[in-house]
This record gives structure tokens, sequence and C-alpha cells, in this order.
């Protein structure tokens, strides 16, 4: 199978995976938007998209992702190193316009996926979980995500530390996504010369789309908080 | 202006390919700056050999920059600290007095190491062999000026084409990739139409040939590019991910 | 009728008696006949034609029989062995390097020569031929410089084919580029880079291949012998040769039922040279020694337009493409005092006023000025440093000045042109040539003369073949920019895969040899001696230093000037340099090994004897044409002196044994077709 046996195959699995997951942040974020607004409006999303079959569809395909991008991510590695030989440098120099972030992909993507099984702790075990399985873990309502929200980053002290992290994580996911969008246009063959500079432009953009709504709300709910304890 | 400068190089000194390499610090004094890097080797050579000692065994032929030979990885950069040359083409203008220079072979799976700095890169012959040219004999050939080839089009190929396959990418890629090589030939002949009837078939045998030798897998890091002598682009990269793809989606 | 017949029959015999006692008389005179060089009959046009009507081929049931080995992977080698696979033989190529894409071909900068008149400007296959003729100053064989101006359209036609980007205009169509000794732009270019190009396209050809099979390639393996093994009637034929393996050191047996030399010429016997590190002369003597004849070793070109030299630490010297001149104007200080402080470096070139100039090529070739053939370019400049005009701190240097073409055609349409070589010119001398004239001097850079072949390419010995730089055939005593590629590639693609032929016809019959013959233990024996006893000599000195003497030697007394008397001291110091070489050289390491200094040692041990051989041969011509120029035989102008009615020859030497002289053998340069013309590029 030549997605998994040639280069440039497993190169297109990761751009596919990963610019599917940048589709799903981004209608992520929207949804999350909307507590700014209306934490009526969030709810009613909420219970949209609980336990019903395209739901919980929706949550395989994106875990199935994840998996995927993970996995191979794990696989070129090894096989990246492997590929680099026994014998490092004594001397590494830093090469013109290569991203600190391009060489640490592998790292930063770990770092993304750590938090992510805090986020899938902190809200989605609590809220599509427990609906599909009617164990509840929670304090609220599996339906009502506002009052999830509000307590896990307006709750005095902890709340805060919370919305720190998770600013932390956005971070770190930009900084995936800034080499990873480019990367994988180049990966579906979407540039040559004249776009080069473009699809780094497009990249960042991208990346700082996929995190503004998220850290938008964050910032919200960290400024509720710090007036609370005002 | 050049002057005299007194340095010490260090240099990966290793019996052979089975044997277990390390590094020697040399002195040399009063190097002219106007010589070349591979110059100022050849004086080390000769004050080691004045001492009845091994010479530093390297790659180098040419010394102009285009046969591709020489392969230094030089204070951490392929062909050392400057941009758009080969190791031959490094003068000693570009170090300091008292500096101690770092001097390794390429370090790749698919390049091992002969003696001392020279490497095999054989692995790049058997990829050309793979499928990178134009299935034509000699002779029965239309006239040269029977396909018109739009400028732009042709000045793109010449760029692709002016890799001298030193393997610089691949000594440059944290991932022991050699798609900027690969990327150069395919795009090369994929953009004239002469090498368009073969482009789906060259694209897959030539990478997979590149996988089979043990290089690695492109992250698109940009290192390659950033390191390569002849200033090959990126953008033939993204030209061979479209051939390949396509050629794998019409099968 | 009958009658008829029987006079024509008798005439018949009585002129092959005729013929057969001429042969017989020029045998024993040591004259070469057109005959014995097997030139075609009928006029020059159809030479070629009716050649390949007449020759004999080899059937390709047979051709899978036939074993071929090519020496070498440049333009001419890896031209050969890609085209002799395709029509079905087996061959074994051969490089030094560690791959046959770096053979020193890819240097080649500006471009490849083709009568193709794509410009329109009365352009012909006639006048490529004149110009080559005319531009090698009368001294190549009349009937193969037609042929390579016949086989050069095709040339440009395979290597489009190849996928070589040349460059084009912007109708799609391909653009030329004007060259040093003609009056028309016929020179296809690729970027700079156009050797590298056209390798690339031999290279993918011949890769193609290796990649079938049908060519054996043996990287980072150096020939040091040919094997003769003799044939039913008693007659030496080249079938083999001993070949070291350059990683281990190992000594290697290889059978061919013909053997193909395309081992590049051997300008690195001055030490400085256009060439490669690795280029080197030694197939070139081992063919020598078995017989073949060394063909006007004393014609070398000196190329005009190098980077000077800088120090005495200096490996090698750097070429700017010929093209430059297309823009490029040639200067040096009118006043003497100007110069001298230029070379004090009180000043720099744009210091001096333009009135205040030197033009002295305009100024003396009023008709070609700064594009006229390399060794006219190359004497002028030597002229002018020898009077003092020199403008860097060694005196030995003028200038390439580029501000008129920067104010004419901006400086963007300039750096799109040449900027690949003014970025090259300012990481080597780190001065900016946009704004300061360039400095260059003349350098060894190609040798026309070579092992002597005949019209086949076939050497004096029986199956064994020499193309491309190392044969003589094409250049005379002079080439031609751009004509060195095409002379290659016309070796390669289009004339030795025919020729050969007509001598392997008769080969179908001979089996395939086992290399453990007694002929080819001996001549391992022969190799593994000879190494030993370098190996043995443990003396005091490094190889780079006794040839960088021999280097020295060479440029000052056989080089761009030359004398009797110079001449002669060369002699004897060459010779002196040999007894130093061979008492008191110094090879670390293991022979069995990776030992590049036992390489440069085999190396240098051939650059002597070729070194001596062109300053004997160079003593011999007591004329001055072309590269060869004689400071007795010049004009009251000081341009070159032919002297037709005594050296209208080819000059072959015949190797006698190791220490006794060569013999001299003749091969006629008779006119049939051109008119000899002194050259003249002023008018």
């Amino acid at each position: 199978m030549w997605l998994k046996d040639s280069s440039v195959g497993r190169k297109f699995v990761m751009a596919i995976s990963g610019t599917a997951l940048v589709l799903f942040l981004l209608f992520h974020g929207c949804m999350n938007l909307a507590l700014v607004f209306s934490e009526e409006a969030y709810n009613t999303i909420c219970r949209l998209l609980g336990a019903n079959w395209y739901a919980v569809l929706g949550s395989m395909l994106i875990a199935l992702l994840v998996l995927v991008h993970f996995c191979y991510g794990i696989y070129l590695t090894i096989l990246n190193r492997r590929a680099r030989g026994n014998d490092r440098y004594a001397v590494s120099g830093k090469k013109e316009g290569v991203t600190w972030e391009s060489e640490n992909m592998l790292v930063l993507g770990l770092v993304v996926f750590f938090f992510l099984v805090l986020h899938l702790y902190n809200f989605w075990f609590k809220m599509q979980f427990a609906e599909l399985t009617g164990i509840h873990t929670g304090a609220f309502d599996p339906q009502d995500g506002a009052a999830y929200v509000n307590a896990l980053f307006t709750t005095p002290v902890c709340g805060q530390i919370y919305c720190v992290l998770y600013l932390i994580w956005f971070c770190v996911l930009w900084l995936h996504l800034n080499h990873g969008v480019g990367s994988a246009m180049t990966s579906m063959g979407l540039n040559n010369e004249t776009w080069q500079p473009r699809v780094k432009v497009i990249s960042t953009v991208v990346a700082t789309l996929v995190i503004l709504p998220f850290t938008i709300v964050v910032l919200y709910y960290f400024g509720m908080g710090i007036g609370a304890l005002l | 202006m050049d002057g005299y400068i007194n340095i010490k190089v260090r240099v990966w000194r290793q019996a052979g390919p089975k044997a277990q390499g390390h590094f020697e610090t040399y002195e040399l004094k009063n190097i002219f700056q106007g010589a070349s890097f591979l110059e100022m080797i050849d004086i080390l050579n000769e004050q080691l050999i004045a001492e009845h000692k091994a010479p530093i065994a390297f790659d180098h032929d040419c010394r102009e920059g285009i046969c591709g030979m020489c392969s230094m990885y030089v204070n951490g950069h392929p062909h050392g600290p400057d941009s758009a040359i080969t190791t031959c083409q490094l003068h000693m203008r570009k170090f300091h007095d008292g500096e101690t220079i770092t001097v390794e072979p390429w370090r790749s799976r698919a390049f091992p190491v002969i003696k001392d700095l020279m490497v095999d890169r054989l692995a790049y012959d058997k990829i050309m062999q793979a499928g990178g040219f134009v299935s034509v004999n000699t002779g029965g050939v239309p006239d040269a000026n029977a396909i018109p080839i739009p400028k732009p089009k042709a000045d793109e190929a010449m760029d692709a084409a002016s890799c001298i396959g030193c393997g610089a990418c691949a000594a440059a890629c944290k991932n022991g990739s050699a798609m900027l090589f690969v990327a150069a030939k395919v795009s090369q002949l994929a953009l004239l139409p002469q090498g368009k009837i073969e482009a789906k078939q060259r694209a897959k045998n030539m990478l997979a040939k590149m996988d089979e030798l043990g290089f690695g897998n492109c992250t698109n890091t940009g290192a390659c590019a950033a390191e390569c002598p002849k200033q090959v682009s990126l953008a033939h990269i993204a030209r061979l991910n479209r051939e390949f793809l396509a050629a794998k989606f019409s099968d | 009728m009958a009658i008829k017949d029987e006079i024509k029959k008798v005439v018949k015999k009585a002129a092959d008696k005729i013929d057969e006692a001429v042969e017989q008389a020029a045998k024993e005179a040591n004259v070469i006949t057109p005959k014995m060089a097997k030139i075609p009959e009928g006029p020059l046009e159809k030479k070629w034609t009716n050649y390949k009507d007449h020759q004999k081929l080899v059937n390709p049931a047979n051709k899978r029989r036939l074993d071929i080995i090519v020496v070498g992977t440049g333009l001419a080698g890896a031209s050969a062995a890609a085209t002799l696979a395709e029509l079905g033989f087996n061959v074994l190529n051969f490089c030094i390097q560690d791959s046959p894409r770096r053979a020193h071909s890819i240097a080649a900068q500006g471009g490849i020569n083709a009568a193709k008149n794509y410009q329109n400007d009365g352009d012909s296959v006639y006048r490529l031929y004149y110009d080559t003729i005319k531009g090698g100053d009368y001294r190549a064989r009349e009937a193969n410089v037609y042929r390579l101006a016949e086989v050069s359209n095709n040339i440009i036609d395979q290597c489009v084919a190849q996928g070589v980007p040349f460059a084009r205009e912007y109708g799609g169509l391909l653009d030329n580029r004007s060259f040093g000794g003609a009056q028309v732009s016929r020179t296809f270019y690729a970027k700079g880079q156009t050797g590298q190009q056209l390798l690339l396209g031999a290279y993918s050809a011949l890769s193609r291949q290796i990649g079938k099979g049908k060519v054996k390639m043996y990287n980072r393996h150096e020939m040091l012998d040919i094997v003769m093994i003799k044939d039913e009637n008693g007659e030496e034929r080249a079938r083999g040769i001993i070949a070291r393996n350059l990683v281990t050191g190992r000594i290697e047996r290889f059978f061919g039922h013909a053997v193909v030399v395309a081992s590049g010429g051997y300008g690195n016997t001055f030490f400085l040279s256009t060439n490669a590190m690795a280029s080197n002369g030694s197939a070139a003597m081992q063919m020598y020694r078995h017989g073949a004849y060394f063909a006007n070793p004393c014609y070398a070109q000196i190329h005009p337009t190098c980077i000077p030299k800088h120090g005495d630490f200096q490996s090698k010297l750097t070429l700017m493409s010929e093209s430059l001149r297309n823009d490029g104007r040639i200067w040096v200080p009118k006043k003497l005092e100007d110069a001298k402080r230029l070379q004090a470096g009180e000043i720099k070139g744009r210091d001096i006023p333009e009135e205040d100039r030197d033009y002295y090529l305009e100024r003396r070739y009023p008709a070609f000025g700064n594009l006229v053939p390399r060794d006219v370019a190359s004497r002028a400049a030597k002229e002018r440093c020898d009077k003092g005009y020199g403008v860097n701190n060694t005196g030995l240097a003028v200038f390439l000045d580029f501000s008129d073409a920067i104010q004419r055609l901006g400086k963007d349409v300039v750096a799109q042109k040449y900027g690949n070589l003014f970025q090259m010119y300012e990481k080597i001398v780190d001065e900016n040539p946009y704004e300061n004239p360039m400095m260059i001097f003349p350098a060894i850079h190609y040798t026309m003369g070579g092992i002597w072949v005949d019209y086949e390419l076939q050497t004096s010995v029986k199956g064994l073949f020499c193309i491309g730089e190392a044969n003589f055939s094409d250049h005379g005593a002079n080439r031609l920019g751009a004509s060195a590629l095409m002379q290659g590639l016309a070796d390669g693609y289009f004339v030795l895969p025919y020729t050969i032929q007509n001598y392997l016809s008769d080969q179908i019959g001979v089996p395939r040899m086992s290399t453990d013959l007694p002929e080819f233990a001996e001549a391992e024996k022969r190799v593994q001696e000879k190494i030993d006893r370098l190996m043995k000599i443990q003396g005091k000195r490094s190889v780079d230093s006794i040839h960088k003497e021999l280097g020295l030697i060479m440029w000052d007394f056989v080089g761009m000037g030359r004398t009797a008397e110079s001449l002669k001291t060369a002699i004897e110091k060459i010779d002196a340099i040999k007894k130093e070489f061979w008492t008191n050289v110094y090879i670390p390491g293991e022979a069995a090994s990776l030992n590049n200094e036992l390489e440069k040692a085999l190396r240098l041990a051939d650059f002597i004897e070729i070194g001596r051989l062109m300053a004997i041969d160079a003593l011999n011509r007591e004329e001055s044409c072309g590269g060869h120029f004689r400071e007795e035989y010049q004009t009251e102008e000081g341009e070159a002196l032919r002297q037709d009615d005594k050296f209208s020859y080819v000059a072959c030497w015949k190797y006698t044994g190791e220490d006794s002289e060569p013999e001299l053998i003749k091969e006629p340069l008779d006119y049939e077709f051109t008119e000899r013309k002194t050259r003249n590029y002023k008018a």
C-alpha cells in the first residue's frame, strides 16, 4: 500500500489527516466563540452535538484522524532517525530560513497531544461520554457545556492556572500549525516557486485563525475570573 | 583585505567503513585567507606527510564548484558557512584568527563513510538509474527546434537541472531525505515536453528507489534548499509530490 | 570488349602494385598515408557518408557476444558507453571519481557549437568546418574536421531529446551566443553550465543502460595498464585492462573485445591548470607504451580568461567562460606608471580614465576584437604583461571590463547573462566585478595533442580506440571555444559507435577470454612491480612538491612562448626531476588500501614523461602555429609564423623503450580541399 510504503504516501497521509483536523478545529473554535456572546446559544450547539449518531460518528472520525496523525508521526520519526544514521554531527549550524518548529514537529505534536488528553478529561469525558454511557462524572448536566467551561476557567486560582495552561497549549498548537499547514500544502503538491512565500503566509494566517477563537474564549473567561476575584 | 591567520582544525578521522571514528585537532599557522578551504586541507596534508602521518582522505576534483565531488560538513554546515557554494569555493577569509574549525563527513545512513571525510554516494547514482532519464536512444530524434518550449519553463527546468548531486541536501536534512535531489531531476524532466511522457513512471520509480535505499521522509523543513550549493528550490519538491500523487491516483 | 577488360585488369593490377609500393615506402620512411589513416575516398562532404555506406556492421545477435571496455565517463566516454549499450554491446565502463557524473567535462561553462544556422546569419556545415580548420591553424585532418561539423547538428537534436535545458528565446526556440574565432552565433548554451548539462544528458543515457544491465559500471577504478593478446596471425590486439580499485587498493583484471579510452587531456602536467585535480595523462601513456603513437604533444591550449594565480599553495586555476568576451572588453593601462600603481595596489582599475586604457585586442585585431581565438588572445595578454603592463600585484593579469556592457544593457541583463560567473569570481577574488573590472590571465586549459587515431578513431594498436580530448584528431594546433564539447559528443554518440563495428565485425568469432590467461597475469605483475617500486622509495618529498616543480618548469620553458634553448633546458630539468621523483618521493600508507598519495604518484610518474615528450615535440616543430609558439618564428608584428613547407604534418611519437628517445613518424597534412592561409583576425 503506497500510503504506508512510500515516503510521499506517508507525507500525504500526514497532510490529509492534519488538514482534516485543522478544519475540525476551525469549526470547534467558531462553536466556542458562541460562548462569548450567549451561553444559551453555546448550549444549543452542545445539545445538537450530544449523543446524536452524527456527533458520535464525527467524534469517532476525529479520534481516528488523531490516531492516524499520531501514529504516522511516530512512525515517520523512527524512520527518519534511522535514515540519519548512527553518527550524529558534532556541530550543527543554524540553517537559514529553517524554522525551529519545522525541526521539532514531533515534540510540538506530543505536547499538543498531552494537552488534548487533559482537554478530553476536562470536557468530552464529562459531556459526550457521560451522555453516552449515562455515567455522570461531573457536577453539571452533560448538556450544559457552558457551565463546565465556566467552572473550569473561572474558579479562583485553579481556573486561572487552567487558563494559562490552555494558552500555552494554543501557542504550541500555533507553532505546530505554522509549519504544518504549509508543509501539508507542499506535501499535497500545492506549492510552486511563486506561491512559496504565499504558502508561508497562508500557513501563518491559518494557524492564527485556528487558535484565535479559542484564545478569545479563554481570555474572556480569564478576565471574568480575575474580575470576580477583584 | 586578505591576511594570514592561525587556526585549529578539528577533523573526523576514520580508518575505514567499519572502524570507529574520532576527532583529531591540528594546528595550522599562517594560512592565507585568499586560499580556498581545500587548499588549507592540502597544506595540512603536506604537513602530515612531512611528519610521516596519514594524510586526510577527502573527495574533491574540479575545485570550481561544479563536479559535486567535495563533501565536507564545516562548522555545522554542508559545504561550510558561506551560501550557494561548494566546499572547494569556500575561502579562508570566512574564518578568523584563532578559530577552531570542525570538519565532518556527510552523515546519513545512505552515505556510509569510506575513510575520514570521504563518503559513498553510490545511492544517488542508483536513484538516477531507476528513472532519471528520458528513454531515447542515440539517433532518430526530431530537430532540436521542432518542439518550442516556453522560456519560463525552460528556465525553471534549467534551475532544477543545476543540481550537482553532491549530497548536501541529504546531509543537511535532519531526516536524511534525498527529496531535493530526486525532485530536481523529476521536476526538470516533468517541465519539458520531452520528459513529460514518462513523468509518472519516473516519479514513482525514482521515489521508490530513494525509499528503498534508506533515505528518510521529507518533512519540508527546507534545510536542503537552504544549504544547496546550487540553490535548487524547495518548489521542486512540491512538483515531485504532485507528480507522484497524480501518478498514484491515476493508477 | 574482352581486350578492354583485359587492359583494365592489367592497369588495375599495376595501380595496386604502385599503391602497395607507395605504402611500403611510406612505412619505411615513417610516414602515414591517408590510406593508413583510413580516410575514405571521395569529395570532402561525401567521405563520411561513403564510409558509413560501405563499412562493415555487426548484427544484433553478435553484438550481444561482444564486450567493450570504455575507460572514462566524460562527454566522450559516457556517450560512447551509452550508445554502444543501446546498440546491444556489453559495455564495461570505468571512472576514477565516485560517480560517472563527475568527469571534468562537467566544468565546461560556455557552450557547444553546431552548424544549425538557427540565427540565419549565414552559418553552414562548411563554415563550421572552415572556422575549425582555420582556428586550428591548418594542423588538423580535413576529413575528420568535416565529419565533426557534419554531425554537430545531430548532437543538438540528441541533447534536446534527452531533456538538456538549453537556453531559449521567448518564442520557445533555442538561443545562441557567439564565441571566439567565428563570425556567426552558433553556440548553444545552458546558463553557465553547458558542460554539466550535456554531461548529465550523457550520464542519464548511461544510467539508463546501467539500470538495464547493459553497462557494468566501475566507479573509483583507475586503469593502470592495457592487456595485449596476440591473435592467430601473431598480431597484438588490445584485449583488456588492469585497473586499481581506488577504495580497496586491489588490482583487478577485465576483458574486452575492444578497449576504448576516453580519459581526457594531460593539461595537469603543468600542475596548475583549469583541469580537475584528478585529470591525468596516465591512460594515454599506457597506450603510448603499448605502441600507440602520441601525436602533437606540444599543442596545449592556454585559455585567456582565467582567474590569476594568487599564491604558492594554489592547487588549480579557475576558468571564466570565454562567453564573457562577448560583452567584456579586455584592456591594460596605456601608461606604464598607471600599471605600476595598479601593481602596488595604490589604485584600482576603475580609477583609470577611458582615454588611458589600451584595449589592445580591439586595437590589434579590429575585425574580431575581443573575440579572437584563444591562442591569439592569450599571447596578446602575455605580450602586454611581459612589457610591464600587468595589472595585479604579480604583474600577471589584464582587465576584463563590463562597465561598457552594464551601461549599454543595464546591470540586470548583464547579471542574467553572466551572473553565476560574476558570483564565482567574487567568491574567489573577493572583489565585486560589477564595480571593478575583473582580472584575468591565461592558463593551461586543454590539450589538442593526444593519442594518434585514424579516421575510425582507432589508435595504431589494433582494437584500441581513443576518443574525446584524449585523441589528437580534430582541433589541430588550437581549439576554438565550444568545440571540445562538440568533439567529445560527436566521437561518443555518432562516430565511434559506427566505426568500432568495422573492427569488431571480424571479431565475432573471438570468444570471451578468461582473465586468468598469462597475458593478464603478466600485465598485473608489471603494475604491481611499478607500485612496489614506488612504495619502496620512502624518500623525503611529497608527490605534490615534485609536481609543482615540474609544473613551474613546464610553464617557464614549455609554456606560452618557447625557444629552442628553453626547450633544451626543459628537457634537462625534467630529466633531473624524473631522477628526483624515482629516488626521493615519499608515499605514506599501504598500497593495498585507499591511498591518495599513491594515486597521485602513479599519475605524476606519467606526467613527467608527458612533459618531456611535449618538450621534444615542441623542439622538433620549428614553427609557430596555434597554441604552439616558438619565439624564433614570428612576424614583425608578433603573430605566429607557420612553416607549411616543412611542418605541415602530424608529429606522431612512437615509444621505443624506457630509456631511449621516441621515434618520429609523420602524417603529412595535404590540404586537398581547403586553401591554407595565414590566419588573419585583423580584417
